[in-house]
């Protein structure tokens, strides 16, 4: 499959690349490539221009800020999954990293790239909504709850970059999926986090874009526990049907993975 | 187009691309080394998976153009002096290969695994191996021949 022609742009410096973008309405930005490129050679995507990212080190980084975990827009998957901070601070989100996709996509796909993309079945958006991350872009920092708008969208404006992810440390936090057994992605995924007596729930790989699930979150807040949750579901009719799996199914699997994400929070 | 540089089983390469020409063509068709393969073409088969600057990648995934600058290794790259590597060895040993086709892939992908986990169990060469597919399902000699690879490597090392 070959994408329809385009012209290749290298960004020397986030600042070139947002003058780019503004002044190219149909370009795309290219970090990683592991979904945009898919998008392009199925013309889903047909970008004037494609501006590349992807040298730009200063946006892959990790970092810890007491209580937060500070990741940059281009570390890559298999750099958030390997990295001792963020094993040490947010284990669950280096177990998520390392369940995407395979090790050769992991080397080249970011977690800029995933949420700006906000697939329905992609992994990091359930961790980013259920963390109450805060995503910085070249304009302004996004609460999670604002950030994702819908399938394939977020409030991005077309000219916005994401540049780094805020994580806030939780007490504890686990994350289950059942995968995908031919693309590994989410179907569905289920974060959980815990601080305090605050406790979050967010789903990806069941409906059109992540969500939370604030009556778990609730029953959560109350006890932090398995059988907590057990007899909760999420509604059939806000799930989606397609060959991979039938709403009802769906709407089955998110309360067993919130149940096994719990668990592994449980440690 | 766009003029890039990359180092191919380290001999340097400067040519123009077309900015749309997918890597794994640039390797097949411009340059003819023909050992990378295209199975699937939309990342998911890891029958073109390549090394760029020492990690395994999907050159089915990539634009050549991003691997401006870059080393890359592609199976033809692996022996030394007429000498399998290790992992090609050790797959020849174990019968890995059934009709060939996922192999480069797979030992491109085998290469990669046993430099980031020098320590293997069955288990983890299983999950590791997960972006690639063998039509034969000859999956069983492959899980050999990569656990007596990484042994062999550990050993030698
Ligand atoms: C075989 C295969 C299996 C996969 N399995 C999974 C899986 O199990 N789970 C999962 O979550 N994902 C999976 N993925 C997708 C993968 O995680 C991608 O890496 C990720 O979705 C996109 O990141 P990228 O850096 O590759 O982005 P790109 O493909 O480069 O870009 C994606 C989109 O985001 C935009 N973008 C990129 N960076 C930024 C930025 N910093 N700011 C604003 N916009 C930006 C681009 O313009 C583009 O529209 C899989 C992919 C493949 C090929
Ligand atoms: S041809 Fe690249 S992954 Fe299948
Ligand atoms: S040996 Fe035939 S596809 Fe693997």
């Amino acid at each position: 499959m070959i994408p329809a022609s385009f012209v290749y742009h290298k960004a020397a410096s986030l600042k070139e690349a947002v003058a780019l973008l503004a002044a190219l309405p149909e370009a795309k930005l290219l970090a990683g490539g592991q979904s945009l490129i898919a998008a392009m050679k199925m013309r889903l995507a047909r970008p004037s221009d494609v501006i590349d990212i992807a040298g730009l080190r200063d946006l892959s980084f990790v970092r810890r800020e007491r209580d937060r975990l500070v990741i940059g827009a281009l570390t890559t998957h298999h750099d958030v999954a390997v990295s001792a901070d963020v094993q040490g601070a947010i284990p669950a989100l280096a177990q998520l990293a390392e369940g995407i996709a395979d090790p050769a996509v992991r080397h080249m796909g970011t977690l800029g790239g995933s949420v700006a993309n906000n697939d329905p079945a992609a992994d990091y958006p359930a961790a980013v909504l259920a963390l109450g991350a805060s995503v910085r872009t070249t304009r302004r920092t996004v609460a999670a709850d604002a950030f994702f708008t819908g399938m394939f969208s977020t409030i991005l404006e077309p000219d916005e970059i994401v540049t780094e992810i805020e994580f806030p440390i939780p007490e504890r936090a686990g994350y289950c999926k059942f995968r995908n057994p031919a693309s590994r992605y989410a179907m569905p995924g289920v974060f959980v986090a815990a601080k305090g007596k605050g406790a979050r729930v967010a789903v990806t790989g069941a409906a059109p874009s992540v969500f939370r699930v604030v009556d778990m979150e609730a029953a959560l807040s109350r006890r932090f526990a398995t059988d907590a949750i057990a007899d909760i579901s999420v509604a059939v009719e806000d799930m989606t049907s397609d060959l991979h799996a039938s709403a009802e199914y769906r709407a089955h699997l998110v309360t067993v993975m919130a149940r096994r994400a719990i668990q592994a929070a449980l440690g | 187009m766009t003029a890039i540089t990359v180092t191919v089983n380290g001999e340097p390469r400067s040519t123009d691309v077309e900015d749309r020409m997918l890597l794994v063509y640039f390797l097949r068709e411009a340059l003819r080394l023909t050992g990378t393969h295209i199975g699937c073409d939309t990342g998911h088969c890891g029958a073109c998976v390549i090394h760029l600057d020492g990690r395994a990648v999907k050159s089915c995934n990539m634009f050549a153009v991003q691997a401006n600058g870059a080393a890359i290794t592609t199976i033809e790259g692996l022996a030394k002096d007429g000498i399998l590597h290790p992992v090609q060895e050790a797959f020849r040993e174990h019968h890995g290969v059934q009709c060939g086709f996922c192999t480069p892939g797979m030992i491109m992908t085998a290469v990669d695994l046993i430099r980031r986990k020098p320590k293997l169990d069955r288990p983890t060469i299983r999950h590791e191996l997960e972006g690639n597919l063998c039509r034969c399902t000859g999956y069983h000699n492959i899980v050999n021949a990569i656990e007596t690879a990484a042994k062999d490597m550990d050993t030698n090392s």
